[in-house]
């Protein structure tokens, strides 16, 4: 029997990049002013289950991602790193989901992985910042959970020991498995493509990228199964669709403000001996400084 | 009891966390707001007497949980105590420190209890809703404000349907006010083998390095910060030496963080800490709202950038155009000088 670590993972749009078209005149997100990147987390997350893997007989990374039809596009950048497998869940039904919803779909995709020995998520992903999903897919699946991973001390076929970065210092703890972590980003980097794995995997594809591709690439398809990225819809997860979505998410966004700032009557200053000297007079004047 | 319940932390000394004091200033208001009165629960070992700690806050009812195994904590038995006496006492709303406790605990509750959870809020306020789609009205929701995507929106949220409506706080965000220090409630002690079992400790805790928080950027009168603009670690020095020499703090951005120039426990934001000192000198922010967020109620904001159009300007009572690595020097000269 082998050693499953699930990798749950999320395809997010670069926030911390964000220029100065990102944001529409009317207010909205201009998503497509944003790259779509790995969630940063979520890659220390991918390169602490290919550590487990390194260490354990057996093993195999697989990862799951829930989005539209591009989010492939981090499980095939999984397996150039890698990960063994990857699913897709994706299904206009997941649309709007919240985090509870979230976990809902990931704990079932998790199920039908089953029996899965680790699940390692990101702490969180840039876009929202929320750091829930990994404890509520956790609970969802009714097994302990370690938040905060920052290093992999020990593991094997029963239990495992990670080090937690928390606020004042660290944590050390040892949980029996199978067990749900969420990875901090002061863990270890994800570790590079890997060259061969990037020629083996570049034809990877889920059902509907494969649908536009000609013969050849079918026949490729056919002897090589590994190339066939699974999609899974609300159908295949047997989901009850009233916990799905915008209708499955307790939380409802009640209105959004494009952040607009009201000018103070700001002096302006020039980085000169004589501007400056003057500010310095100032704010010791005033007892701001001093 | 429709009330409203705040889950107090205990720090490594054995007393109640700032961020838990806050939010029971925070819940005794939106407990008036909506007529009814303010809990806390509290979890932990050795706890004697520490009802006194949060009753001058306008507490009225204190749930604790005391077993020399509830500290320091682990997820699984306070989670169960807490999904459990939320099942008996039903409260209308929730609040965590958005904390590493509160941001392991809080999730798992609201999944749990399946309810909605709103993390990192910077604002929260008692409000109408009406559901467009079914005409439907909600009186005195809590409005759950946080930043979003990234920081570039702000969104309101709201758990119409769902109880209790559950949110997590930083530390600093709200203000910590004592209500009146001879107030007194109702102390209620937990049959603790109802709420959990043996089992939920399998998580071993092994080793805690834990220690005493050496930067105090929270407490500070004065924050120089630097954002990604200050370029590297080695300039950051700048910003050091100027701090040193007026007693001030240094401060960083998220971005200036995740560089690896400035260590995670001086970050101010949203993800960071929140700060009110009486001068803040941001240097090479260009100031996201997660930034400001945690830092524009600064009593004065001076910026110093080399674009005039960075969104942190707008909030500044002085702009500087210009270089930092050539400003902040100039600024610790004239200090000298002037000071003497």
């Amino acid at each position: 029997m082998s050693f499953r670590i699930v990798v749950l993972a999320k395809q997010v749009p670069d926030t911390r990049n964000v220029g100065k078209d990102a944001m529409k005149a009317d207010g909205t997100v201009n998503r497509a002013a944003l790259p779509a990147i790995f969630n940063p987390e979520d890659l220390n997350a991918l390169e602490m289950a290919l550590q487990m893997k390194d260490k354990m007989k057996d093993a195999e990374v697989i990862i799951v991602t829930m989005g539209p039809a591009r989010a492939s596009e981090i499980i095939r950048e999984a397996m150039y790193r890698g990960a063994d497998a990857g699913y897709l869940l994706t299904d206009g039904k997941f649309a709007g989901s919240d985090t509870l919803a979230t976990s809902y779909a990931l704990s079932l995709a998790v199920k039908k992985l089953f029996p899965c020995d680790v699940i390692i998520a990101g702490r969180q992903a840039i876009d929202g910042d929320t750091a829930q999903v990994g404890p509520q897919t956790a609970e969802k699946l009714n097994i302990p959970q370690i938040t905060y991973a920052e290093e992999l001390l020990d593991i094997n076929k029963s239990s495992l020991t990670i080090k937690r970065r928390l606020e004042g210092g660290t944590e050390t703890v040892k949980s029996s498995l199978p067990v749900l972590i969420t990875v901090h980003s002061s863990a270890p980097e994800c570790r590079p493509r890997n060259a061969k794995l990037t020629m083996k995997y570049k034809h990877a594809k889920t059902v509907t990228e494969f649908q536009n591709e000609d013969s050849d690439y079918t026949l490729m398809r056919d002897t090589r199964p590994y190339l066939c990225i699974s999609e899974w819809t609300v159908a295949n997860l047997d989901a009850d669709e009233k916990l799905l979505g915008l209708g499955g998410s307790p939380t409802k966004v009640k209105n959004i403000e494009n952040v607009v700032l009201t000018h103070k009557d700001a002096s302006i200053l020039s980085s000169s001996d004589k501007d400056i000297d003057l500010l310095m007079k100032e704010l010791i004047a005033s007892h701001v400084i001093g | 009891m429709k009330n409203v319940i705040v889950y107090c932390e205990i720090t490594e000394e054995g007393h109640v966390a700032d961020v838990s004091l806050e939010l029971l200033s925070k819940g005794r208001k939106l407990a008036n707001e909506i007529n009814t009165q303010l809990d806390a629960v509290i979890i932990g070992n050795n706890l004697k007497e520490i009802e006194k700690e949060v009753f001058p806050f306008g507490v009225d009812n204190i749930y604790i949980a005391e077993d020399k195994r509830l500290f320091p904590f682990s997820t699984l038995p306070h989670s169960n105590i807490v999904i459990n006496l939320f099942k008996e006492i039903e409260p209308e709303i929730a609040l965590f420190g958005a904390t590493s406790v509160g941001r392991d605990l809080a999730p798992r509750v609201a999944s749990a209890l399946r309810c909605g959870l709103t993390a990192d809020c910077t604002s929260l306020e008692i409000g109408s809703y009406e559901d467009n789609k079914s005409g439907q009205k909600y009186d005195k929701l809590l409005y759950q404000i946080r930043p979003a995507f990234g920081g570039n929106i702000i969104a309101t949220i709201i758990n119409p349907k769902t109880r209790p409506q559950m949110a997590t706080v930083r530390e600093g965000v709200m203000k910590k006010e004592i209500v009146a220090t001879s107030y007194k409630g109702k102390v209620i002690t937990l049959d603790i083998k109802k709420y959990f079992v043996d089992t939920d400790f399998v998580v071993e805790i092994i080793d805690r390095q834990i220690e005493a928080q050496k930067v105090n950027i929270k407490g500070a009168q004065i924050i120089v910060a630097g954002g990604y603009g200050i370029g590297s670690k080695e300039n950051f020095n700048a910003l050091y030496e100027f701090a040193d020499a007026i007693g001030a703090e240094v401060g960083a951005t998220r971005a200036a963080v995740d560089a690896g120039f400035a260590p995670h426990e001086r970050q101010v934001g949203q993800t960071g800490v929140t700060v009110r000192p009486k001068l803040y000198i941001a240097c090479g922010i260009s100031g996201a709202v997660q930034h400001r967020a945690g830092m524009d109620q600064s009593s004065k904001i001076i910026s110093i950038n080399t674009d005039p159009e960075a969104p942190i300007n707008a909030i500044a009572d002085y702009v500087i155009i210009g270089n930092v690595m050539e400003v902040l020097p100039k600024m610790l000269n004239f200090y000298r000088k002037n000071s003497k």
